[in-house]
């Protein structure tokens, strides 16, 4: 009795575990077969391709990649140097009686929905951006924007936690030489945590090329490529967000699908780097 | 300038910059915050807990629908992913180890976590609202489950991980089978840490929106059946911020205040358990 429930649990735990593997390959397979009309038909068309029709079934994604390329950018370009000052404030500077309340406030920030910070971003920032930048404020930098508020907390804290993990001894030998703060920080910390920080910030730009609802409200879905950043664009998450319930023949679907399984190959990617380059078994996010 | 005063003098200069970002950083968040509690409360009344959506213009419209829509969704996800993430979890813990199998488990389910969520929302739509033919609930708890389930099964693995072998080994030296020693004293020792894991991982879906667009889309009304297309806040918000109507703008405000205090309430206990444990 007791062996049979022994390898009954074992089984059923070890089929439930190989299931997850068998998911996420299931999920590939399935947008590929998705994907299969559109790329047949379209071929390398589809990447490079700049005009993006449903009316006449032209379908270039070229205006949605370059529209996540630059919207992550634009993100990465204003969060990183935030995060970097955040963790060292959290870290090395702020004092213990703040460290634990404001820590644990940038945590709660990074688990309020996205969705919460592009209705803030359509409502409060868009006119902001209007009167500052003009255009009429739906635009591709102030999806940048939003976006790197977005991901400004998990940055930070993954940030924080990467220079955490630098020991105090080592720290405390080069204040006994006579380090100031800066020395210890640029010669002892970012040195030691250098590859905690790196794998931080790809892992917080893996999220941000795929975040969907922080970035549909203000970018405005127009596919056309434009370099002037005040002017509405797209990419890939919002075309999907705005167009999926509106797909009516098989060509337009199918280049949806296609477009899925290009941000979650470029996500797989990007967060494979983050985890087993740079972050390894430290787990630290 | 002599050398240590340029030191100092950097010193200084950087230390101030790292504090002016934080507080540049704190104080964005803040905004987003106060903007969004200014506005929730304002709109909160009874009538959002007691009525459905109603057209624009009618001043009795509620979110009775979402919320509804939103404990059905979330529910039947966690009902599901909960079992099957904390079984997964428990194989790669005490009968995987560290073997090649549960360690590429481990990696997968780690990069899961951050996947894009509207690919997910792709997939489902692909798996089933094409082949049934219309959206339904229980598609979009289907996508929700899929998005906890690698949250679930990796604390629930770090989490049995953290009790000592030598309770094992105590329980086994009574002739306890494997099954009942993780039954009965590995979960035990393990139960703060996966309540926490199973609350961050509801919060976590919760506030998903991408994967519902088109999977369990929306309803203006009260709809328990899951079979049919069902409201959620995540997508009521979405649609009613959109709207041109200020009535809908203000409920959405309702449920963006309503979805987050929830989420941010699951996080704060999840992390009393954690610190409670610590304690200990």
């Amino acid at each position: 009795m007791n062996n049979l429930a022994d390898k009954l649990f074992s089984n059923i735990s070890k089929l439930v575990a190989i299931s997850v593997l068998l998911l996420v390959a299931w999920i590939f397979t399935t947008l590929v077969q998705n994907s299969m009309e559109s790329i047949k038909a379209l071929g390398f068309d589809f990447i490079l391709g700049n005009k993006w029709a449903p009316n006449i079934e032209k379908f270039g994604a070229l205006p949605a990649i370059y529209g996540s390329v630059i919207s992550t950018f634009i993100a990465m370009m204003l969060a990183v140097p935030v995060a970097i000052g955040v963790a060292i404030f959290l870290s090395e500077l702020a004092p213990a009686k703040l460290k634990t309340p404001v820590g644990v406030s940038i945590e709660l920030l990074a688990a309020i929905p996205s969705v919460v910070y592009g209705m803030w971003g359509l409502f409060y920032f868009v006119p902001i951006v209007r009167d500052i930048f003009g255009g009429v404020g739906i635009s591709m930098l102030t999806a940048g924007m939003v976006l790197s508020i977005m991901i400004l907390p998990f940055m930070a804290a993954v940030t924080r936690d990467a220079m955490n993990t630098t020991p105090d001894i080592l720290k405390e030998s080069a204040y006994a030489l006579g380090g100031t703060k800066w020395d210890v920080i640029k010669d002892i910390v970012i040195p030691y945590a250098k590859a905690g920080i790196i794998g931080s910030f790809i892992l917080a730009l893996g999220r941000a090329i795929g975040e969907t609802m922080a970035v549909t409200f203000v970018m405005g879905n127009v596919h056309k490529i434009s370099f002037d950043l005040t002017k509405a664009a797209t990419s890939i998450p919002v075309t999907l967000a705005n167009e999926f319930n509106e797909a009516d023949s098989g060509i337009y679907y199918s280049s949806l699908f296609e477009l899925s399984l290009l941000l979650l190959v470029v996500s797989f990617t990007i967060i494979s780097i983050a985890k087993f380059y740079f972050l390894r078994r430290k787990r630290i996010a | 300038m002599t050398h240590t005063q340029k030191r100092v003098f950097i010193n200084n200069a950087v230390m101030v910059l790292s504090t002016l970002s934080a507080l540049v950083g704190m104080g964005f968040l803040l905004w987003i915050l106060s903007v969004l509690v200014i506005n929730g409360v304002e709109a909160l009344n009874l009538n959002i807990f007691l009525n459905e959506g109603a057209p624009s213009g009618n001043p009795d419209g509620g979110l009775k629908h979402a919320l509804i829509g939103q404990l059905y969704l979330v529910g039947a996800a966690t009902f599901i992913g909960v079992p099957l993430g904390i079984l997964a979890g428990t194989y790669l813990s005490e009968y995987g180890q560290k073997s090649k199998l549960s360690e590429t488990i481990r990696d997968i389910s780690d990069i899961m976590m951050s996947a894009p969520s509207i690919v997910i929302g792709a997939f489902v739509y692909a798996i089933v609202v094409h082949p049934m033919g219309h959206f339904s609930g229980w598609a979009g708890s289907i996508a929700l489950t899929i998005i906890m389930l690698p949250i679930i099964l990796r604390t629930t693995d770090d989490m049995l991980q953290l009790v000592p072998s030598t309770l094992r080994e105590a329980a086994f030296a009574l002739g306890a089978p494997k099954y009942k020693v993780i039954t009965q004293v590995v979960y035990r020792g393990a139960k703060a840490g996966i309540l926490t894991g199973v609350l961050l991982g509801v919060a976590r879906v919760a506030g998903e929106t991408a994967p519902l667009l088109f999977t369990s889309f929306n309803d203006n009304f009260l709809n328990t059946d899951m079979i049919k297309p069902m409201a959620s806040l995540t997508v009521t918000m979405y649609n009613y911020a959109t709207s041109p109507y200020e009535d809908w703008q203000r409920l959405g405000w309702a449920a963006a205040f309503i979805l987050s205090m929830f989420i941010l309430i699951l996080n704060i206990i999840g992390r009393l358990f954690l610190l409670k444990k610590k304690g200990r």
